[in-house]
């Protein structure tokens, strides 16, 4: 353990952080310029050029808003919640491959922060205490509201994570092994999981959404029934947490759905362009980042197409839909791969 | 040297956060250290090299058990005090029985021979390929049986939901 090692380490933690939140940022201007769009109209574009200080105005609106607190609301638990939900957000960045290898003066450089052996389990592990932030935050407001919203998200979350798993589970009897970097190295010259495993990535992606607490799953913060859900007694930038946190999310699970059903930073043709070996890295990790911004804009184009779940009918959905469909994806696989592969 | 100034870090955490439990007023400040000893546990399997059983203790007990845990206890509000007064039968008989444990992991401690954990980079009985083969070969009958159980602890908690019904 050199200390070059260690200071790239930590200066490429340094930078998918300020990445993830600068793509976060900007998401939320996206969002509104996708809504703009499907209803007809131009979207936010008085702040900057095409409104591109937008997400910087409302950053400095959030900071400034007075900083509330109920005054029954447990305190630390109170604070506790927005910074945890943040935390887990920010978490799983580390075990996903953003690119190959840089060649530099003669040293390999790996630009993911940590190819752990068990890369996918420690993303179930991340996705499972997931919920932690968002029960602490509408218990300690102490309302009725929040408390349901916080009920409802954490039942949901469970009830997803289930199909969830299982889905990756089919990708990891195929490709034999936990770690995420192995998984998208052997999907390399257009071998891409999406066309081996269709079933398990449409289940995958339906619980992404139900993870994420997007439309059309966005039943914790319905507010015809529940006013904000688990953040209704929230302001200023604890508010902005919450709200930040569901767009760092939301890019997370694009870059998981592109690499582990498309490739992650393969592109068709990758070696036989006669390009150099960092040239190749650097055009991958472009193509990563187009199929994560692709996978950004279905988030947006779903939810302001889609109408919201009643919420008997996401937990029907979850357990009777995409239950059954998730083991009978594993036991295929399984079937399969004894059948074809040896 | 880093990890063992990081043991004693986790240790401390593990066994403040575990006295916490019990000292805490809130049902549901309880329910949050035992989460916080469960995830200093995972670190100190870490520090083993055992990542797999780490990632798999925080899967299960911090991402499941503790979730419901939680769960129950919002629902439950216990938050007013006085309500589950416990009567004095009630007391001697935890005392006698949370004794009669405390005796049985004495006991068991005394005898138990201390063994010292080689380093833990050379044992790599703990990463998730060793354990799989050895899980699957050697222990294949015992693994399956368990299942089972579980399974059945399953449709049996689906009964007990279902009674209420009729």
């Amino acid at each position: 353990m050199d200390i070059q090692f260690v200071l790239y380490k930590i200066l490429l933690s340094v930078a998918i952080l300020l990445l993830s939140l600068v793509i976060a940022m900007y998401s939320t201007l996206a969002e509104r310029k996708v809504a703009g769009f499907f209803q007809d109209r131009l979207g936010p574009n008085r702040a900057g050029i095409f409104g591109l200080l937008q997400p910087v105005a409302d950053g400095l609106k959030l900071f400034m808003k007075e900083e509330f607190m109920p005054a029954k609301a447990d305190k630390v638990l109170y604070i506790l919640g927005p910074s945890l939900t943040m935390l887990v957000a920010l978490l799983t960045s580390a075990v996903i491959p953003w690119g190959g290898t840089l060649q530099i003066g003669g040293n390999e450089f790996v630009l993911q922060v940590a190819d752990v052996n068990i890369g996918v389990l420690y993303v179930f592990a991340v996705v499972s205490i997931g919920v932690y932030g968002i029960m602490i935050g509408g218990w300690a407001s102490n309302n009725k509201y929040a408390l349901m919203g916080a009920v409802r998200a954490a039942s949901q979350m469970i009830s997803y994570e289930l199909a969830m798993s299982m889905s990756i589970v089919a990708i990891v009897m195929t490709s034999g092994s936990l770690s995420l970097n192995e998984i998208v190295t052997q999907q390399a010259g257009m071998n891409w999981n999406v066309f081996t495993q269709p079933i398990g990535f449409v289940v995958f992606l339906i619980c992404a959404f139900a993870e994420t607490n997007r439309a059309p799953f966005d039943l914790p913060e319905c507010e015809t029934e529940l006013i904000g859900g688990y953040h209704t007694e929230y302001s200023s930038m604890k508010l902005g947490f919450y709200l930040f946190s569901e767009y760092i999310n939301m890019f997370i699970s694009s870059a998981m759905i592109a690499s582990l059903y498309f490739g992650g930073y393969d592109f068709p043709f990758m070696n036989d362009l006669g390009l150099s070996h960092n040239m190749v890295t650097i055009l991958g990790t472009v193509a990563l980042f187009a199929k994560i911004s692709f996978f950004g804009f279905l988030f947006m184009w779903i939810r302001w197409t889609l109408p919201r779940f009643r919420y008997d009918q996401l937990m029907r959905f979850g357990w009777k839909g995409l239950m059954p469909w998730a083991i009978a994806n594993v036991i295929l696989t399984g079937f399969f791969h004894l059948l074809f592969k040896k | 040297m880093f990890s063992t100034y990081l043991f004693f870090f986790l240790s401390t955490v593990a066994l403040i956060s575990a006295v916490m439990v019990l000292l805490s007023k809130k049902p549901i400040h309880g329910v949050l250290y035992l989460t916080l000893t469960f995830f200093t546990l995972a670190g100190h399997y870490i520090l083993l090299n055992a990542q797999f059983l780490a990632v798999v203790h925080i899967i299960v007990y911090a991402g499941a058990i503790m979730v419901l845990f939680l769960f129950t206890v919002m629902l439950l509000n216990l938050n007013i005090e006085g309500e589950f007064q416990k009567s004095t039968l009630m007391k001697f008989v935890a005392a006698i029985a949370g004794g009669m444990l405390f005796l049985v992991l004495i006991g068991t401690l005394k005898s138990f021979d201390v063994a010292t954990v080689g380093n833990p980079e050379l044992t790599q009985i703990g990463l998730v390929k060793n354990l799989g083969k050895t899980l699957y070969s050697e222990y294949l009958m015992p693994f399956e049986l368990s299942s089972i159980l579980f399974l059945s602890a399953m449709v049996g908690a689906v009964m007990l939901g279902k009674t209420t019904k009729k």
